[in-house]
C-alpha cells in the first residue's frame, strides 16, 4: 500500500473543533479523519462523510441467515428425514420461527462484526498507526491528507490560527498492511511517498 | 423566544372536518342501533354491541398509552420529548371522555346481562361449569364493576394530575432548587400512574374487558399483547400529531431526530408485539390441548382466515421492512403513511379480537364498523385540537427543554 503524508492537527476543544473542521473543508484541504476519545455528536455529519452501509450489509446477512434456517430445516424435516413429531404436520412453520429467528440473528451479529472489522482495518497482528497517542485521552487529532500542491507549513500555520494546539508532519501507510511496520525503517531504502 | 409559534390555533378546516367525522359516525351509529341494536335478534344486537365494544376499548387503551409514553419518559428523565410533550398530553384528555363511553357500553352489557357477550354473567351457566365456576372470584359483575370503574376514574385523575404539573413550567423560571423539586414532584406523579398503568392494562383490564368474552379461553400472554397493540398505535397517534403540527408550521424545536425517535418506538414496538402474537400463538399450537386451540380455530382456519393474518402483514412486515432503514423514520410522508397503518392495523387486531369471539361464523367487517371508527377518529380530531389549543404548545421554562432542543440521535 501506499505511503501518504498527513498534516496532524491536534485540537483540545469540541466547540474549537467544529469551526476548523468547517473552515478547513472551506478552504479545499482532505480531511482524511478526525480522532476523537469519544463519540463526537455530528461529527461525522460536519466532516461530510457519507453514511456507512454496514446496516445495509447487516440486512444482507440476516436475510441470508433467515433463508438458511428456512431451507435447511424444511429440506431436513419434509424430505430427508421426515418425523411423526406430536402428529404435527411435517412442514411445522410456528415450531421453525424461533430456530430461524435464531440463525437471523446469529448471522447477521457475528457478520456484521467481521464486516466491522474490515471496513476499519482490524484484524491480529495488524498494527495501526496512531496519529497521536493523547487521540484515546484528551485531544481531538485531524489528520489532513496532503497532495503534492500543500504546501505544508501554509497549512500548519492556518491550522494554529483555528485553534490546534498542536500540529506535525507525518508519513504513514494507509489500507491494509498486515505487521509491517516493524520493517518500516529498512536502512538505506527509500520508502516509496506517494501523494494522493 | 419571540419567533416561536407558541399558541395553536384550531383550523376552521380541521374543525369542519371533525365535524363532518362525527356527523357520519353519528349517522351510522343511528343506523346501526335501529337495524341491529333495536333488532329482536340477539345474533343481530351482540354484532352491534360488539362493534361498540372493540371501538371505544381501542381508542381508550391508545389514548392512555400517550399518557403512558409521557410517565415512561419521565422515570427515565429523559428530556427529548419534552419539545412535543403537549401532544401526548393533549391526547391523553381523551381518557375521561372514551372512558366514559367505554364504561356506559360495558355497564349496560352487564347490567342487561348480554350473556352472549360475557358468557360469565349466565349464573346458571356458570354453576354448571367447574371452569366458570372456579373463575367468579374474579369474573363477577361486583369485581367487573368495581375495577373498571376504578380503572378509568384513576387514568383519568392520574393523567390529570401529570398534566397539571406540566402547567408550572409555563409560568415562571426554574431556579436549581425548584428545578429539582420540580422534576421530582413529575418522577413521583409518572410512578404512580405506572403502577396503576401495570395492574390495569398490563395486566388485569384487557382479561376483564376483552379475554373473558371467551370465558373458558385464558392467556397470561393478553394482557401484554393488547398493551404493545395500543402501545405502538398509540405512538404512531403521536407521530401523526406532530407531523401535522411540523406541516403547520408549530413546533419549531421538533425535528426530524425527535421524528427518528419515535418512529424507533413505532418499529420496536411492532416487532414486540410480534414477539407477544407469536409467543401466544406457539404455545398454544404446540400443546395442541383442546381448550386452548378453541380460540384460534375459527380465526386460523375458519372464516376470520383473511384477517388474522392481514393483521400480522400490515402491522409486523410492513413496519419490519418499511421502518427499518433510518432514512424512512425520518421522512415525513412514509411515516405519516405508517403511522396510518399501524392504528388500522391494530384496529383490525381488536376487531378479531373482540367480534373474532362474539361472531364465530362469519366476518361482519362492513359500513357499521367503519361508521363507528369514524365516529371516535371525529371525536379525536376535535378533542385533541381543542385541547392543544387550550395551552402553550411548548412547555418554555421546563428544566429538560433545552436537552430536547440539542436531542440528537
Amino acid at each position: 500500500m501506499a505511503k501518504k503524508k498527513f498534516v496532524v492537527a491536534c485540537f483540545d476543544d469540541e466547540d474549537v473543533l467544529f469551526p476548523a473542521v468547517k473552515k478547513v473543508r472551506t478552504a479545499g484541504y482532505k480531511i482524511q479523519d478526525v480522532y476523537t476519545p469519544f463519540p463526537v455528536h455530528g461529527l461525522d455529519h460536519a466532516l461530510g462523510m457519507r453514511e456507512t452501509s454496514l446496516h445495509t450489509a447487516g440486512f444482507i446477512y440476516g436475510i441470508t441467515g433467515t433463508t438458511t434456517a428456512i431451507s435447511c430445516i424444511s429440506w431436513i424435516f419434509t424430505k430427508d428425514w421426515p418425523l411423526n413429531i406430536g402428529g404435527k404436520p411435517h412442514f411445522a412453520l410456528p415450531a421453525w420461527i424461533p430456530i430461524m429467528f435464531e440463525l437471523t440473528v446469529l448471522f447477521a451479529a457475528v457478520g456484521m462484526v467481521l464486516t466491522f472489522c474490515y471496513l476499519c482495518q482490524l484484524a491480529p497482528f495488524v498494527k495501526k498507526h496512531h496519529f497521536h497517542l493523547r487521540a484515546t485521552d484528551d485531544l481531538f487529532v485531524m489528520a489532513i491528507e496532503c497532495t503534492d500542491k500543500t504546501n505544508v507549513d501554509d497549512l500548519k500555520s492556518f491550522l494554529s490560527n483555528n485553534g490546534a494546539v498542536e500540529t506535525d508532519v507525518q508519513i504513514a501507510e494507509e489500507g491494509w498492511w498486515f505487521g509491517r511496520y516493524d520493517n518500516d525503517e529498512i536502512p538505506f531504502q527509500k520508502s516509496q511517498i506517494v501523494a494522493a | 423566544m419571540a419567533s416561536i409559534k407558541e399558541q395553536f390555533e384550531v383550523p376552521s378546516k380541521l374543525k369542519t372536518w371533525s365535524y363532518v367525522l362525527i356527523a357520519i359516525g353519528l349517522v351510522a351509529f343511528i343506523a346501526g342501533l335501529i337495524t341491529k341494536g333495536m333488532s329482536k335478534d340477539e345474533h343481530e344486537q351482540t354484532i352491534f354491541i360488539g362493534t361498540l365494544m372493540y371501538n371505544t376499548i381501542f381508542w381508550t387503551l391508545v389514548c392512555n398509552a400517550s399518557m403512558f409514553f409521557l410517565c415512561v419518559t419521565t422515570m427515565a428523565w429523559g428530556g427529548w420529548q419534552q419539545s412535543f410533550r403537549r401532544i401526548p398530553e393533549a391526547i391523553s384528555t381523551l381518557v375521561p371522555i372514551f372512558g366514559a363511553i367505554t364504561f356506559a357500553i360495558l355497564m349496560f352489557v352487564v347490567f342487561t346481562h348480554k350473556h352472549h357477550i360475557y358468557h360469565w354473567l349466565d349464573t346458571d351457566a356458570v354453576a354448571k361449569d367447574p371452569i366458570l365456576n372456579g373463575k367468579s372470584g374474579f369474573l363477577n359483575i361486583k369485581f367487573f364493576v368495581i375495577w373498571t370503574t376504578l380503572a378509568i376514574v384513576l387514568w383519568s385523575v392520574l393523567g390529570w394530575r401529570m398534566r397539571q404539573l406540566s402547567n408550572e413550567a409555563d409560568k415562571e423560571p426554574f431556579d436549581n432548587q425548584s428545578g429539582a423539586k420540580f422534576i421530582l414532584q413529575n418522577t413521583v406523579r409518572a410512578a404512580t400512574f405506572l403502577v396503576w398503568f401495570g395492574l390495569t392494562v398490563g395486566s388485569t383490564v384487557p382479561w376483564l374487558w376483552m379475554m373473558s368474552i371467551d370465558a373458558h379461553w385464558y392467556s397470561t400472554m393478553y394482557s401484554w399483547y393488547n398493551f404493545a397493540s395500543t402501545f405502538v398505535s398509540g405512538m404512531s397517534l403521536i407521530a401523526l400529531w406532530v407531523i401535522y403540527l411540523k406541516n403547520k408550521g408549530y413546533l419549531e424545536y421538533t425535528n426530524q431526530e425527535h421524528l427518528h425517535d419515535i418512529g424507533k418506538f413505532m418499529f420496536a414496538f411492532s416487532v414486540f408485539w410480534t414477539y407477544l402474537w407469536f409467543s401466544q400463538y406457539m404455545l398454544i399450537w404446540y400443546a395442541n390441548i383442546p381448550e386452548e386451540t378453541i380460540y384460534f380455530k375459527h380465526r386460523v382456519q375458519g372464516p376470520y382466515r383473511g384477517s388474522f393474518f392481514l393483521n400480522l402483514v400490515i402491522n409486523f412486515l410492513c413496519p419490519l421492512l418499511i421502518l427499518m432503514k433510518r432514512a424512512a423514520k425520518r421522512n415525513y410522508t412514509l411515516l405519516t403513511f405508517m403511522a396510518v397503518l399501524i392504528i388500522f392495523g391494530h384496529w383490525i387486531d381488536y376487531y378479531q379480537q373482540i367480534m373474532g369471539s362474539l361472531v364465530k361464523d362469519h366476518v361482519t367487517l362492513g359500513w357499521l364498523d367503519f361508521g363507528i371508527l369514524l365516529l371516535f377518529v371525529g371525536i379525536m380530531i376535535n378533542q385533541v385540537a381543542k385541547a392543544l389549543a387550550s395551552k402553550p404548545l411548548i412547555p418554555k421554562y421546563h428544566p429538560f427543554l433545552k436537552e430536547s432542543i440539542l436531542h440528537h440521535t
